[in-house]
């Protein structure tokens, strides 16, 4: 368990240092998660790597956990609405109208072009 | 203590223990709830834990940075939960290669939309250029667009309470949303969830089904990158 949250620990580690160092426009845990992505697939080809956090689904494990609870993370940050109560009281309305309607407008543009994209292809192979 | 009822009071609300207790607990309850209601999206666990909390730091008169220092533990574990996911990708990664195809093109479908409707929303509601600017990367997880905030000389703070928000309000509306446009494609739904609302969307995937939780992931990932670049030109492109 402490070995697998070291490695998750180790991977945002890297991927930030990397992205700090090169100026990448990217969030550091991106490149840790891509980072933790090659390391379990290249743990499959080389029986090596499978030792330690990478055996016996220690890492899995970890992950999960953490998923687990995804949500509560988001409550400190959240919590900061208080900072804002003054904006909140001049343009509160405006402000929670504009981002309501940005994300329906967001979730519908992203999901028709989901499936109208794999119906295309689906069509495709059919052909 | 016994001669001032307060000292423990003042002693305790200076600690992280206090405050990190405060956030678990209420969480928990919050959560639970969710639970009772079956998931209901109006039991939203983070809606309700953000306005319990803040008001009692109203009605406690503690600073919001007090607060933070006992919070920011849970806070920091939005990094190493970001590269966990790496974990639900790999072993979806058959269903996840298999429609590459219509997941990048629905990435930049919607981190245009997202983005573009925001701020012409925004200008047309009137409201001022730098809270235009703060919004602009709403979409996005906190730490990234507290980042293209600030690049923007735009204010980090409001940027990340808009993030929040659009999650929440994303979260709320992506299961009724989604029964009415018909979908049952759950790649589609979950990484929609993802793309407009980042983790929050994310955790709310994960209630409803694996694979979209998977798909949600990504899109929230892939979303952080392709926001990163396009905010910067929008901002010069729409905003007056």
């Amino acid at each position: 368990m402490l070995a697998s949250l070291g490695l998750i620990l180790l991977c945002q580690l890297i991927g930030e240092a990397v992205v700090r160092g090169l100026g990448l426009p990217l969030p550091g845990p991106v490149l840790g998660l891509l980072l933790l992505l090659i390391l379990l697939l290249a743990r499959d080809r080389f029986a090596l790597l499978a030792c330690g956090p990478l055996r016996n689904g220690g890492v899995e494990t970890a992950s999960k956990g953490l998923l687990a609870h995804l949500s509560l993370l988001f409550v400190p940050a959240g919590v900061g609405v208080v900072q804002k109560l003054d904006l909140l009281a001049s343009h509160g309305v405006a402000i929670i109208l504009v981002l309501a309607l940005s994300v329906v407008v967001t979730l519908l543009a992203t999901v028709l072009t989901f499936r109208l994209v794999s119906r295309l292809l689906r069509q495709q192979d059919a052909r | 203590m016994k001669d001032n009822p307060f000292s423990l009071w003042v002693y305790l609300s200076q600690s992280p223990l206090l405050w990190l207790t405060v956030t678990l607990l209420v969480y928990a309850s919050t959560d639970a709830v969710s639970l009772a209601s079956r998931r209901h999206p109006l039991a939203n666990p983070v809606l309700h834990a953000m306005w319990i909390i803040g008001a009692f730091l109203l009605v406690t008169g503690t600073s919001y940075t007090t607060y933070f220092a006992g919070a920011q533990f849970v806070h920091f574990l939005l990094g190493p939960a970001t590269v966990a996911l790496a974990v639900p990708l790999y072993e979806n990664r058959r269903r996840v290669v298999s429609s590459i195809v219509p997941m990048l093109v629905a990435l930049v479908a919607g981190s245009v939309t997202a983005v573009v409707s925001v701020v012409l929303l925004a200008e047309l509601a009137g409201l001022p250029r730098d809270v235009v600017l703060s919004l602009a990367p709403k979409s996005v997880t906190a730490g990234v667009a507290m980042g293209i905030a600030e690049s923007l000389h735009a204010d980090p703070s409001l940027a990340a309470v808009a993030v929040i928000l659009t999650g929440i309000m994303g979260a709320i509306i992506v299961t009724p949303l989604m029964n009415r446009t018909g979908v049952t494609d759950f790649r589609a739904r979950g990484f929609a969830a993802g793309l407009a609302a980042h983790g929050i969307g994310t955790a709310r995937a994960f209630q409803v089904d694996e694979i979209a939780g998977v798909f949600s992931g990504i899109a929230m990932s892939l979303n952080a990158l392709v926001t990163s670049f396009l905010v910067p030109l929008a901002v010069t492109l729409l905003v007056r």
